[in-house]
Parts: C-alpha cells; sequence; structure tokens
C-alpha cells in the first residue's frame, strides 16, 4: 500500500522546522537534523480518500468482545463497519488488506505525556515542561508550547499510541492545563484535538520550595504553604468571578438604562483559567500518593466542589477503600514507581489490580514522552499483578477516552468512532509484540521514525 | 511461612527482639514442615520444568539437580539422591539466574566521587549498602548478581563489586566470590558537565582524553619507578629506596598490568575508537562498553577488539548522546559479533530485565536464546563470571529462576528464585517473600 503520508526528508512534503534549529546550539544536533528531518506532522489529507477495509485480523473491539476473523471498515476517517468476516458489507472501491493473523486494535491512548514539549531531556533549550517561577500557573496552555514536528511523535505512534494527554511537568501544584492531541495530522492545529481540557492539581510534596536548607526556602515550603497557596487562589478566582458577575449586572442595567457603561474590572489571566474548574465545567486531574496527601488533596478539591480524577495514587494502599469511595476514575501508578522500603516488591505493580477489585475505574499512563511507546508494556504488567486483560486493556482505550470526554469518537472499534486503527502481529500487551499498521483517521500512517531512518542507514 | 537458618540468625538477628522473632518463626516452620521453600542446603531437584539454558536449548520436561549449591546435572533425566529436597516446577520456566551487568544499586548514594576526575583508588565495596531494599526487589524479579559501578561524573572511577543478591545475608556473603576485578571508565557528556560545569578541566571531549591520557602516563611512570627499585632489589642493593605507595596510581598500574577489567561508560562511536586508540597506546583491553547506545555504527570495530557491550533495550534521548539510539543497537551490533548484555542502570528496570531482553526479539528479530543470554551468559561475560553463572550448565552455580510464565514476555513473574542452591525469594510467601530475611530484622 503506498503511503499518503511524507515522513522523511526525500519525501519530505512538509515542513521544516527552523524552530528547533534555532532552539538548539548544539552543532552535533544541527548536523543530525541536517542529515535527516523526521516530522510528527503527517501531511494528513483533509480526509480519507478512499475506503479500507481489514480483513482476516483478530479484532479485540474492546466495547463488544474479540472477533476472530473479523472485518474492519474504515471510511471517510471513521469506522463504518466491524463484525465477523460475512456479515460486513465491503464498499466496491474499497482498499483491502489482509491482515489474517494478524491483531487489530482500537489506538491507544496515554493519558499523560509531555510529548511536543521535550526532545532531548537534559538540554535545556529543547524543553518546555513547566514554568517553576510560580506554583500557581493555570495560565500556563501546553497547546502553545507543544511542537507539532517532535521528533518524539513517530516513534511513540508507530507502536500504536495515536491519542495523548500532553500535561506540564508536574513541578507546580497547577503548572497548567492539558491538551489532547492526535499523534498525527497537518499541523499542531490539527493535532491538538482539545486544548485546555483538563488541568493538573499536583499535591505530592515535591512542589514544595524547600530545598537546600531553611536560608534557600521561598514560599510555599511545605504542605501547609501549599494547601493555603491553592485555597487562597480558588478563594481569588470566586471573588473574581463576583466582581465579573457584578459588572455584567451593571452593564446590563446601564445599557437598560441608557446610561454609560461601568468600568470593567482589570482582567487576571490566572484567575480566568481556573473560573471553568471552579464551575466543573473542566476536569481537575488531582495527584497525590500518600495517603495523608491524597485525603488533603480531595477536602480542598471537594472545598471548591472541583470535578476531578485522581492521579498517581501510588503509595496509597492503606486507603484504597476510601479511594473506591470517591467513585473516581484513577489514572495509577507509573507502577513501575518503587515500592516503600518495609513494603512487598508488587505493592505497586498490583495497586490497579486492587483498584480494579473495589470498582474503580481504572486508566494507565506512560508519564514519559521518550517512553510512551511502551505504554501497552505497563497494562501487560499491571495483568501480570492481577489485573483482568481486558481491564488492562480498557485502561488504555476506553477508559481514557471516557475520562477526557471522547468515547463517542474514540477507545474501541465501534461503527462510527474515529478510524484509529492498529494492526499488530499479537497481544498488544504483550512486549515482544510488533505493530505492523497504524491509520490514524483511516489514514495508513508510515512506519518510520529519525530510528528507523537511523536504523536503515547503518544496517546497509 | 519464613525460615531461619542458623547463620542468618547469627549474623541478621541483632536485637533479642528480633533474635526472639525469628527463633518463634523458625519453631512455627518446623512444626509446619517442609514446603516447597524449605531450606534446600545446596542440594535439590527441580522436576518437571521447561529449562532455558541459555546455551543449548529448551529443555522440555526437564530437570536440574543440584549439589553443594551447583548444578551437578540437567536434562530430561537426572540421577539424583533420594534425599535431595524436591521443588516441582509444574511444567513453567526455569532460567539462569539474571545478570545486572550495570548497576548502582546498594551505594546508598555515594555512587559518584566527583571531586576529581580520575579517582580510580574508590572502592565500591566501601559503599555497599547490603540492606539495601533495592537489592531484594531486583531479587524479586529474577536477579541474583549485579555489578555495581561507580558512577559516571569521572573519566576514571572506582572499582566495582560483584553481588550475589542473598538478601539477608550478612554483607561478605552477599559479595561473589573471587569475582574478578572491574574498573569503571567514563567519558562524555557527564565528566565534561561535572567538571566544565566548575570550569575545571575537563569541559570538553578533548579535556576528557588528556585527562585520562595523563593518568595513564603518571601510573607508567610508577611503573617504571617501582620496576626500577625492585629490580635494585633484586640485584642485591641494600641502599634501594621504595618508592612512595599511591593508592591512585597503584589502581591505575592494575589497568596497565591487566589486572583490572575496564568498563566504559561511552555513548557515542567516535568515542568507542579513541577510546581503542587509547587502550592500545596504553597496552590495556575494554572488556565492555556500558550504554553503548551508537554501537550499531560500528559494530565491527567492536567485535574485533572483543569488546562486549552492556546496553539498554530502548532508553533515548535523554542526553545530546543519546540521540543517535535507536532499539535495533542491541541485534545490529550482535549480528556483526559483538557480545551483547541488556542491562539496567537503574533501580527500576533492573526489576524486569527479562521485559528488556524480550524487546531485541521484537526489535530486530532477536531468538529466545539470543535474546536470554543477554541478561545471563553475556552479561556475566562482561562482568567475568560466565565460567561460573550465566547459564544452565553442570559445574555452574545454581542461580535459577523459575517464572510463573513465559519469561520473554510482559507476564512471566519469578515465582521463586535460588542462588547457590537455596531459594531467597518465594512468591508464595507471605509478607517479603524472603527467606533469609525477617522483616523489623
Amino acid at each position: 500500500m503506498k503511503s499518503q503520508f511524507s515522513v522523511l526528508g526525500s519525501q519530505f512534503s512538509g515542513r521544516v522546522s527552523g524552530v528547533r534549529s534555532q532552539v538548539s546550539g548544539k552543532g552535533r544536533f544541527l548536523a543530525s537534523l541536517g542529515m535527516t528531518i523526521v516530522l510528527g506532522v503527517c501531511t494528513l489529507a483533509a480526509a480519507q480518500d478512499k475506503p479500507v477495509v481489514l480483513k482476516g485480523g483478530k479484532l479485540l473491539t474492546v466495547t463488544h468482545g474479540v472477533i476472530e476473523n473479523g472485518v474492519v471498515v474504515m471510511q471517510g476517517g471513521k469506522i463504518t463497519a466491524v463484525g465477523a468476516a460475512g456479515s460486513v458489507s465491503v464498499p466496491g472501491d474499497s482498499q483491502v488488506v489482509d491482515v489474517t493473523g494478524m491483531t487489530v486494535y482500537p489506538g491507544l491512548i496515554d493519558s499523560e505525556t509531555n510529548l511536543g514539549l521535550t526532545e532531548i531531556s537534559a538540554e535545556a533549550m529543547t524543553n518546555d515542561l513547566v514554568e517553576m517561577s510560580d506554583e500557581i500557573m493555570p495560565h500556563m496552555h501546553t497547546s502553545e508550547a507543544f511542537h507539532a514536528e517532535s521528533t518524539l511523535i513517530p516513534v511513540a505512534r508507530m507502536n500504536g499510541i495515536t491519542n495523548a494527554i500532553v500535561a506540564p511537568a508536574s513541578g507546580d501544584t497547577l503548572p497548567g492545563q492539558d491538551s489532547f492531541i492526535q499523534l498525527a495530522g497537518a499541523s499542531a492545529t490539527e493535532m491538538l484535538l482539545i486544548r485546555d481540557n483538563a488541568m493538573p492539581l499536583n499535591f505530592t510534596g515535591d512542589e514544595r520550595r524547600n530545598k537546600g536548607g531553611f536560608d534557600k526556602r521561598k514560599f510555599p515550603s511545605t504542605r501547609m504553604g501549599l494547601a493555603s497557596q491553592l485555597r487562597q487562589s480558588f478563594l481569588d478566582a470566586q471573588d473574581y468571578k463576583s466582581k465579573w458577575t457584578d459588572f455584567d449586572r451593571k452593564k446590563a442595567d446601564a445599557t437598560r438604562d441608557k446610561k454609560p457603561e461601568p468600568l470593567a474590572p482589570k482582567r487576571d489571566l490566572k484567575l480566568e483559567a481556573l473560573l471553568p474548574y471552579l464551575e466543573g465545567k473542566k476536569t481537575i486531574v488531582l495527584a497525590a500518593n500518600s495517603p495523608s496527601d491524597l485525603e488533603t488533596a480531595v477536602n480542598l478539591a471537594n472545598e471548591f466542589k472541583l470535578k476531578f480524577v485522581l492521579n498517581h495514587v501510588s503509595h496509597s494502599q492503606p486507603v484504597l477503600d476510601y479511594v473506591a469511595s470517591l467513585k473516581v476514575p484513577v489514572i495509577v501508578g507509573p507502577i513501575y514507581e518503587a515500592p516503600k522500603d518495609d513494603e512487598r516488591y508488587d505493592t505497586v505493580y498490583s495497586l490497579p489490580a486492587q483498584l480494579y477489585k473495589r470498582g474503580v475505574k481504572i486508566v494507565l499512563a506512560s508519564y514519559s514522552a521518550h517512553s510512551v511507546r511502551n505504554l501497552p508494556d505497563q497494562a501487560g504488567y499491571a495483568t501480570a499483578f492481577g489485573l483482568p486483560y481486558d481491564e488492562a486493556l480498557k485502561a488504555i482505550t476506553i477508559n481514557p477516552a471516557e475520562v477526557w470526554g471522547v468515547a463517542d469518537r474514540l477507545g474501541s472499534l465501534d461503527a462510527g468512532k474515529t478510524a484509529n486503527v492498529v494492526v499488530a502481529n499479537g497481544d498488544p500487551l504483550d512486549v515482544k509484540t510488533d505493530v505492523k499498521r497504524v491509520f490514524i483517521q483511516g489514514r495508513e500512517v508510515p512506519m518510520t521514525s529519525r530510528q528507523v531512518w537511523l536504523r536503515d542507514q547503518y544496517s546497509k | 511461612m519464613r525460615h531461619c537458618f542458623l547463620r542468618s540468625l547469627s549474623v541478621r538477628c541483632h536485637s533479642k527482639i528480633a533474635t526472639t522473632v525469628c527463633a518463634l518463626a523458625c519453631l512455627a516452620t518446623a512444626a509446619v514442615g517442609q514446603v516447597s521453600s524449605a531450606p534446600t542446603r545446596g542440594d535439590v531437584v527441580i522436576k518437571n520444568a521447561i529449562v532455558m539454558t541459555a546455551t543449548h536449548g529448551n529443555i522440555k520436561n526437564g530437570s536440574i539437580y543440584i549439589k553443594d549449591g551447583k548444578i551437578a546435572a540437567v536434562g530430561e533425566n537426572v540421577n539424583a539422591p533420594a534425599g535431595a529436597a524436591v521443588i516441582d516446577a509444574g511444567g513453567k520456566y526455569v532460567t539462569p539466574g539474571i545478570v545486572d551487568s550495570h548497576s548502582h544499586i546498594a551505594l546508598d548514594d555515594d555512587v559518584n566521587e566527583a571531586t576529581s576526575p580520575i579517582t580510580p583508588q574508590m572502592m565500591m565495596k566501601d559503599a555497599f549498602d547490603y540492606q539495601d531494599k533495592a537489592i531484594y526487589r531486583a531479587l524479586a524479579g529474577g536477579v541474583t548478581t549485579s555489578l555495581l559501578l561507580h558512577g559516571s561524573a569521572n573519566m576514571i572511577g572506582g572499582q566495582a563489586i560483584v553481588i550475589k543478591h542473598k538478601y539477608g545475608l550478612s554483607r561478605d556473603e552477599m559479595l561473589f566470590p573471587n569475582a574478578p576485578r572491574s574498573i569503571k571508565f567514563a567519558s562524555g557528556e557527564n565528566p565534561k558537565r561535572v567538571y566544565g560545569g566548575r570550569d575545571q578541566l575537563p569541559s570538553t571531549r578533548m579535556g576528557n582524553f588528556a585527562v585520562q591520557r595523563e593518568a595513564l602516563v603518571q601510573a607508567q611512570d610508577y611503573m617504571r619507578e617501582w620496576d626500577a627499585y625492585n629490580e635494585k632489589v633484586k640485584r642485591g642493593d641494600k641502599d634501594a629506596s621504595a618508592p612512595k605507595h599511591d593508592l591512585k596510581l597503584e589502581a591505575l598500574a592494575d589497568v596497565l598490568r591487566g589486572k583490572l577489567m575496564v568498563q566504559i561508560h561511552c555513548y557515542r562511536a567516535d568515542e568507542f575508537l579513541t577510546e581503542i586508540a587509547m587502550a592500545k597506546e596504553f597496552g590495556y583491553k575494554i572488556r565492555a562498553f556500558h550504554h553503548a547506545l551508537e554501537a550499531y555504527k560500528v559494530p565491527e570495530e567492536l567485535a574485533a577488539e572483543n569488546i562486549g557491550i552492556a546496553t539498554f533495550a530502548d532508553w533515548w534521548g535523554y542526553k545530546q548522546e543519546a540521540w543517535d539510539a535507536i532499539p535495533w543497537n542491541a541485534v545490529l551490533a550482535m549480528r556483526k559479533g559483538v557480545r551483547v548484555a541488556i542491562k539496567s542502570d537503574s533501580e527500576d528496570y533492573t526489576r524486569r530485565l527479562n521485559q528488556e531482553a524480550a524487546k531485541t526479539i521484537r526489535y530486530g528479530g532477536a531468538t529466545e536464546e539470543e535474546a536470554l543470554k543477554m541478561i545471563t551468559l553475556n552479561a556475566a561475560w562482561i562482568v567475568g563470571v560466565d565460567d561460573r553463572v550465566g547459564s544452565i550448565d553442570v559445574g555452574k552455580d545454581a542461580d535459577l529462576v523459575i517464572w510463573n510464565g513465559y519469561p520473554l514476555s510482559t507476564y512471566g513473574v519469578p515465582e521463586k528464585v535460588l542462588i547457590d542452591g537455596e531459594v531467597y525469594f518465594d512468591r508464595s510467601l507471605p509478607g517479603l517473600g524472603m527467606t533469609h530475611y525477617q522483616e523489623g530484622q
């Protein structure tokens, strides 16, 4: 099948990232860029131009079980039919791809990444991870730093991750707002499916400004400081809202009475950014690890009636019933977080299973940028420690789709959903499995990246 | 149910209370009788296993007879005395214990003496924190031997130790007996960053290699002084005065004498070549390049020198010199004759090196045995203990892992881990799952 996308320099029909050349002062980096320019951006046409039919594969639909020898029809960027061979009618002009012996499943969703915010971890100028100058930074929008041409995106995409949350790194209590992306598109505009869809609220203790002895400490250097600062920020936002409500009323009165318009309050971007969260219109991603941090954070969120999902809870084993009683989804882990010294080696590995047993909706995330491609390994490993297989697969497909409000479009092989479909030579959660084809919006993504290019250059 | 052995009692039960607890636990065990993790005293038969030997394929319905902690027989049928303890593997997989050829656990953060770029006199043994639970967590992941290295802040760091993960035993009992000595060298960004950041030499790769060469030249001078002195003594010169003993130069002299295996932290292809040239200039051998993410660019050059690599399966992009890392590196290098190990360099990844090795099946098509060797026999070669561990062959130490599923996958988890024929970890036990360690000890 001829690829619809151009990704490597030689076939390159898109754009050259001048931005990255400017940010990197490293000669070698420039030289390597000169060798090959690989873009996260695909020249994705506005619509899929021909129906594609995958036939003969084992379909992991996620929502309605496994279909051996199944057929998936993708048309106009959407899945139009899913079913057993013979039960699905295939459009006449289809491009039929025989995927016999392969496993077919929906594109995977990574619920916390730094994709597009970093290239080389140790090179400061290639990182836009988090503003550390203040702890309350809700007016930071990851969408405004998202580097669509990042070399990391094709690397992740090739392993079947088709959608992700881009979150700021976790240095602040309120580091800024997430974006929900698709890992292919003609530009950042196309790839950023939802801007500001959620906002992390981190309360793990790591947000304290307490490094380097008493003389170097700054407020907030304790959890009391963090909590009071957060509380004040939400109170300020409430006051800000009242001020504007007041103004709107006075303005309406003035218009009605044909009087001069009153002076508008000054806009405050920080407080403005908090409003949709205070109003419960958007989701707070509430991160904590230990039981005490978790309870403080939850109390704070409840005080302001925030709508939230939980994040991490890696060391909350003693209070899992409490976690379950909150009746909110939990982004767990990463399960590779080390146990405490007095804990059994598998305490965190088994956390997804422990939560699932208590009826909690489980979501998994890579919490990474370079290792986003290993997201399915984590789901697989959670099953090795007791999470049922179907739940592990859900934790990186339909569950995150529900949490991020896109379950009508993503997360399963169902007619009507976006045609983000992955074809692999086996079990998607096994580390040995090789992904062979990835479709995003019904268009086949070229299975190549800068890493593939290097491999091919040096293995001639 | 846990078991206390005399030696673990004597070395590990420090307080009276702990001793009482241990003693009670022993009594309880005795009352219950033998369980599958009962002390084997090094004489045991593992039967009904799929034995993945790492050297001569898999043996279905295989058995392993262990005598005095060594593998005495392996095959479909083994002749074992009736008195040997029996572990029924239940048809599951048994592999050699995993060898992690690059680790910094159990050093209590004393990984880098980053106060001078040349510190060969540092002995990692002096920092070895044998109670670090990271040793246990790795053991639970199937690791039985680790090479604990100095960090990469210095061009020439300290001397490594090799440990067996016999958690619960004393410090000296955990050291791999008579393991060859290794020394850590480093190159590239880390020394540059550490010393360049202080406006000291080295701050460039030229500086790095100049510092290394200068140290080796000093070692040559030092050896000449001692050789001259020894010559005088040999001739019966009563007036000969001995040169000063210098720990640092003595260690470097051991590099030049071939008494220390040189393990070099090195990422870039050009730096492999420079390090090889430097080794030739001074007449020492390089045992392995560690990280070695660009080995795929110059595999023939490494193979020709019989230099191994201890690399990551798929880490990349964390620093500039890791930018050209590709997950096919291990297999591409292996296909050109390089001896390849997958290592952790991480308290986290050391717990599931089997998965990391399995990635080489996916990236490049390593065979099952090739993948397994990367965390067993090849890793053991890098550490210099491949004649003792790393495969299931007669005469080797009985360091073995019984898995609950196929180990070269996401799903395989160790059920039991044996070292020298004794069970040290048993997943079926409550608590931490250890046989030689009591909680609160």
